[in-house]
């Protein structure tokens, strides 16, 4: 695969117009919408706060909800590359794996079940949720013939997910109160969160985030094959299972806040990828970057799509996902 | 040849496989047990004498009602969409030759799911009472299924099928069509929003006669169809070169059998909704019992179908009272460990 | 008639062009086997002749009529193929598979005509498979196995019966099972049997009519003893090789030359064994 940037000098001069763009899309985050705020009115609403209509909006609306999906669109991203450098698998994801699709029943569960409120709470169980899938998955794709292969991998996790869907499903249709609440959220969105969501759960996902970057040199040792890992005194289980942490800490996250939203964590790793090829320590911050990005603009976009109303940006996010998603199938699950 | 008997009379043959005959026979007794329990399951139990009773209109004016108007169709309605979606995974399975085909893996019934709710936004009125027919409402779920089953098959085409890539691009337009169900529910009248969800997990809750009536001749009509094209299933599980070499119109026979799948799958889910896992359940269930030859493999499948939601429906309305639990939980909840163990033993 | 031939048969994949312009008569009531290296295109060419690849130009004929004007049914009463390496569905049993074999010759109501049974039963006694006639295809071994895809074939009762490599993965006193087999029906039931093997000395020892695949075009054919000759092979197959009647059978037997064993056998010394 061509890879597009190639030297290092490049690639870091890729990470800074990465962060201006993100930038730059998070203000036309805080500007787009139904209501449209001038540029400058939204810097005001920053800088010299008075009380308006669109300096509430901006404040207690837009800009929560930009960092939110920079935060989420980042953690997935970055979730998703790990998944696909470990597997081995150009699917993998934490929405494919459902990884995110037990993270969300579990949290449905526990609203529904176990009175369960606080944003804490609620990060805890998808933890916990995301953590039992991801084990299962892992099991489930590596018994039997054949051992640990990308299909068994894959199928797994799209059935773990069909399970999990459906069982939400289930869940909502006995308790309908819960519905109402949840169903927006269910399909991804980062729209009507508080602030208060995001910086709870920072600390989890600054450490995932740090975490990936310290795996990432490992991993790259990993890719080589794990006969080549071991043979050169790598501690293989460590890695495996601390990457698995990372995941589980973005994922679990990324759906407490934001809910399960889907494609970011397939697509996005291959873009990075095809941007700076297979160097973990570069694609992991890339992943970031573009995660974020594609997660603004499909916010963006969800504003605009059936306006007045709103669509949940995990719905923006699948539709532009699946035809790549389709490319990817179609190419095979033999190659990154 | 004592397994199979031999049946003609002047221009007419078939041949029968007595072993087959007697498996049917025992799922029927079993379908018709669990039937006759889940009749008399409920606020009033009945007991099982008396439901028979009440069935051929010699029971006590009470318990006919009961069993007659509020939980026949009910029971009729489960048993129809779980032989549907079997025979449709059935079908499937043989067509793309693959023990993971079925309607739900690649993608049919989601489809169905989207058209049944773009028919239901599109064709209510203020009011959210429907502006056209309900009879309507199984045929747009065909469309959907259809549309769905060919677009998968089309975008997996690369020089032919594989399972897998049908699999997985299912899978993943499922996503997909799910996020435009969301965007549909968003669009609609406040009812569908939690009716759907009810639905979408797969429920015979709320079932009336008229959904009976409704379903019944399709239903029938399709799988006896299928049932009398098992040669041609058969022909079609031994690959594109045999299948060929026989005489088979391969390709052509294909996209038919996969537009009568999808019409037993969108058939089901518009009344229904997605009951997850039967059209993978019950024909590898079939194959272990009977085989793999189509003749025997269609009805037995399609009753071990309607056994699985029968029971699936039953204890989601006793085990948990007062809640009742859709359908579609249990056989999600059985499906998905059984789609795993599949996945162990399947020689890779 | 003619039986099978070709009219100027061209078979691409593609951009890949493997036959081209390929005019032939494959003789009726012989044995012919197609042989050629591997890429050579006799695969292809058998299957083109099967109806399952569609020619980029020309026609393939039975009986004088271009096949690709005949109904697929048609065509099936009068030829059948086996494929390389076919699969079968788990749990299918012997009977089960071998009566596929009679489906160009049913219909929504006759679904097991007395011929059909007849059919089937001999099928099932040509290949000695009687007593297994209700176990699973998948329980048999790989010899048994390419014998229940025979007796499908036999099944369909055609005059023409094509097969691909129907000998490959197979250990040698199966092969010979096989070959013996087809070999009986040819002679016996004077059926046309076309074949692509991947053993050069089965090939020939089996053959009444070698046709030779190479450069896109027949190379040669005819008898084996007049076709397989060592400039033949090394033109073909690369390959040095010493030809010289098989002391049992009489017919060409291919000795590839090479390292090993002895080195001063009489015709060696008239070749350059390097």
């Amino acid at each position: 695969m061509s890879v597009l940037i190639k030297t290092t000098r490049q690639k870091a001069a890729g990470i800074a117009v990465g962060i201006l763009l993100v930038i730059l899309f998070a203000g036309c985050s805080a500007v787009y919408g139904y209501t449209e705020v001038g540029w400058k009115t939204a810097l005001d609403a920053l800088t010299v706060f008075d009380g308006s209509k669109e300096h509430i909006i901006v404040l207690k609306n837009r800009v929560p909800r930009a960092l939110i999906g920079a935060a989420v669109g980042m953690s997935l991203a970055i979730a998703g590359a790990l998944l696909q450098g470990l597997t081995r698998n150009p699917l993998a994801s934490p929405d494919i794996f459902g990884i995110n699709a037990g993270a969300g029943f579990a949290i449905v569960l526990s609203a529904a079940f176990f009175s369960v409120s606080s944003i804490h709470q609620f990060a805890w169980v998808a933890f916990l949720g995301a953590a039992c899938t991801t084990v299962i998955v892992y099991l489930l794709g590596g018994v039997g013939a054949g051992g640990l292969t990308p299909v068994k991998l894959t199928l797994a996790g799209a059935s773990m997910w069909l399970l999990f869907a459906s069982l939400t499903q289930g869940m909502l249709a006995l308790n309908e109160r819960a519905l109402e609440e949840v169903m927006f959220w269910l399909a991804g969105s980062v729209e009507g969160r508080k602030l208060e969501v995001l910086t709870s759960l920072l600390p989890y996902l600054a450490a995932g985030w740090l975490g990936a970057l310290m795996i990432s040199g490992p991993l790259n040792v990993l890719l080589m094959g794990e006969d080549v890992a071991a043979s050169l005194g790598q501690r293989i289980l460590i890695v495996k299972i601390f990457a698995g942490v990372v995941v589980v800490l973005l994922a679990g996250g990324s759906v407490a806040i934001a809910g399960p939203v889907g494609f970011v964590g397939v697509v996005i790793p291959h873009v990075a990828r095809s941007l700076v090829g297979m160097d973990h320590r570069w694609v992991i911050p890339y992943s970031a970057l573009l995660g974020a990005i594609l997660l603004l603009l499909a916010d963006i976009g969800a504003r605009y799509i059936i306006m007045p109303n709103e669509v949940p940006v995990g719905v923006m996010t699948a539709l532009i996902g699946t035809p790549f998603f389709v490319y990817i199938a179609r190419r095979g699950l033999n190659r990154l | 040849m004592n397994r199979y008997t031999p049946l003609r009379w002047k221009r007419v043959s078939l041949l029968v496989d007595k072993k087959a005959v007697a498996a049917l026979g025992a799922f029927l007794l079993l379908v018709a047990g669990v039937a006759i329990l889940s009749l008399g399951s409920g606020d009033m139990s009945i007991p099982p004498a008396e439901v028979v009773k009440a069935l051929f209109g010699a029971g006590e004016g009470m318990h006919e009602l009961v069993v007659r108007s509020f939980r026949l169709p009910r029971i009729l309605l489960a048993l129809l969409a779980g032989m549907a979606l079997a025979a449709s995974g059935a079908v499937l399975q043989g067509i793309i030759r693959n023990p993971l085909a079925s309607p739900d893996l690649m993608g049919i019934t989601g489809g169905a799911s989207l058209a049944v709710v773009t028919f239901l936004t599109v064709f209510s009125d203020r009011a959210n009472a429907l502006t056209v027919s309900i009879q309507w409402l199984p045929l747009a779920a065909f469309l959907g299924a259809f549309l769905m089953g060919t677009i998968v098959y089309a975008l997996a085409w690369k020089g032919g099928v594989t399972p897998l890539r049908l699999v997985l691009i299912g899978i993943g337009l499922t996503h997909a069509v799910q996020a435009l169900t969301t965007i549909m529910i968003l669009f609609g009248p406040i009812y569908l929003a939690t009716q759907v969800h009810i639905w979408t997990t797969g429920s015979v809750n709320g079932a009336n006669w008229n959904q009976v009536t409704t379903l019944l001749p399709w239903a029938l009509l399709l799988i006896a169809w299928i049932w009398i094209s098992a040669r041609h299933l058969n022909i079609q599980e031994l690959g594109d070169a045999i299948a060929g070499g026989v005489g088979s119109r391969v390709q052509r026979e294909r996209l038919f059998l996969l537009a009568v799948s999808s019409a037993l799958a969108g058939s089901a889910v518009a009344f229904v909704g997605g009951i997850g896992f039967v059209g993978l359940m019950a024909p590898h269930i079939g194959r272990r019992i009977v085989g793999s030859s189509y003749g025997a493999l269609v009805p037995v499948s399609a009753l071990i179908g309607g056994f699985l939601v029968l029971g699936a429906d039953w204890i989601g309305r006793t085990a948990f009272s007062p809640m009742e639990v859709p359908a579609g939980v249990f056989t999600s909840a059985i499906g998905a460990p059984y789609f795993i163990y599949l996945l162990l033993r399947t020689r890779n | 008639m003619n039986g099978l031939e070709t009219k100027a048969l061209t078979l691409a994949y593609g951009e890949r062009v493997v036959i081209e312009g390929l005019d032939h008569v494959f003789p009726k009531g012989k044995i012919t086997v197609l042989i050629g290296a591997n890429g050579s295109g006799k695969s292809t060419l058998l299957r083109s002749l099967a109806r399952l690849l569609k020619p980029r130009d020309g026609a393939v004929l039975l009986d004088g009529k271009a096949i690709s004007t005949m109904s697929t049914k048609a065509v099936a009463r009068k030829m059948a193929i086996l494929p390389q390496s076919p699969e079968c569905p788990e749990g299918l049993t012997v009977f089960q598979l071998v009566k596929q074999g009679r489906y160009p010759y049913q219909n929504l109501l006759q679904q097991w005509s007395a011929e059909d049974e007849r059919a089937v039963k001999k099928a099932l006694k040509t290949t000695r498979l009687e007593q297994f006639m209700d176990r699973p295809v998948d329980s048999l071994s790989g010899g048994q196995r390419q014998r229940v895809w025979i007796a499908m074939v036999l099944a369909q009762e055609t005059d023409t019966i094509l097969l691909d490599e129907p000998t490959t993965y197979l250990d040698l006193a199966h092969q010979i099972d096989i070959l013996d087999l087809l070999y009986a029906l040819n002679r016996n039931e004077g059926r046309t049997i076309i074949m692509v093997l991947h053993d050069l000395n089965l090939s020939v020892r089996y053959a009444d009519n070698v046709v030779v695949v190479h450069d896109k075009t027949v190379y040669a054919h005819g008898k084996p003893e007049e076709v397989i000759t060592p400039e033949l092979v090394q033109k073909v197959f690369g390959l040095k090789c010493l030809i010289m009647p098989d002391p049992v059978y009489g017919k060409p037997l291919c000795i590839p030359c090479g390292k090993g064993g002895r080195k001063d056998h009489e015709s060696l010394r008239a070749v350059d064994t390097q």
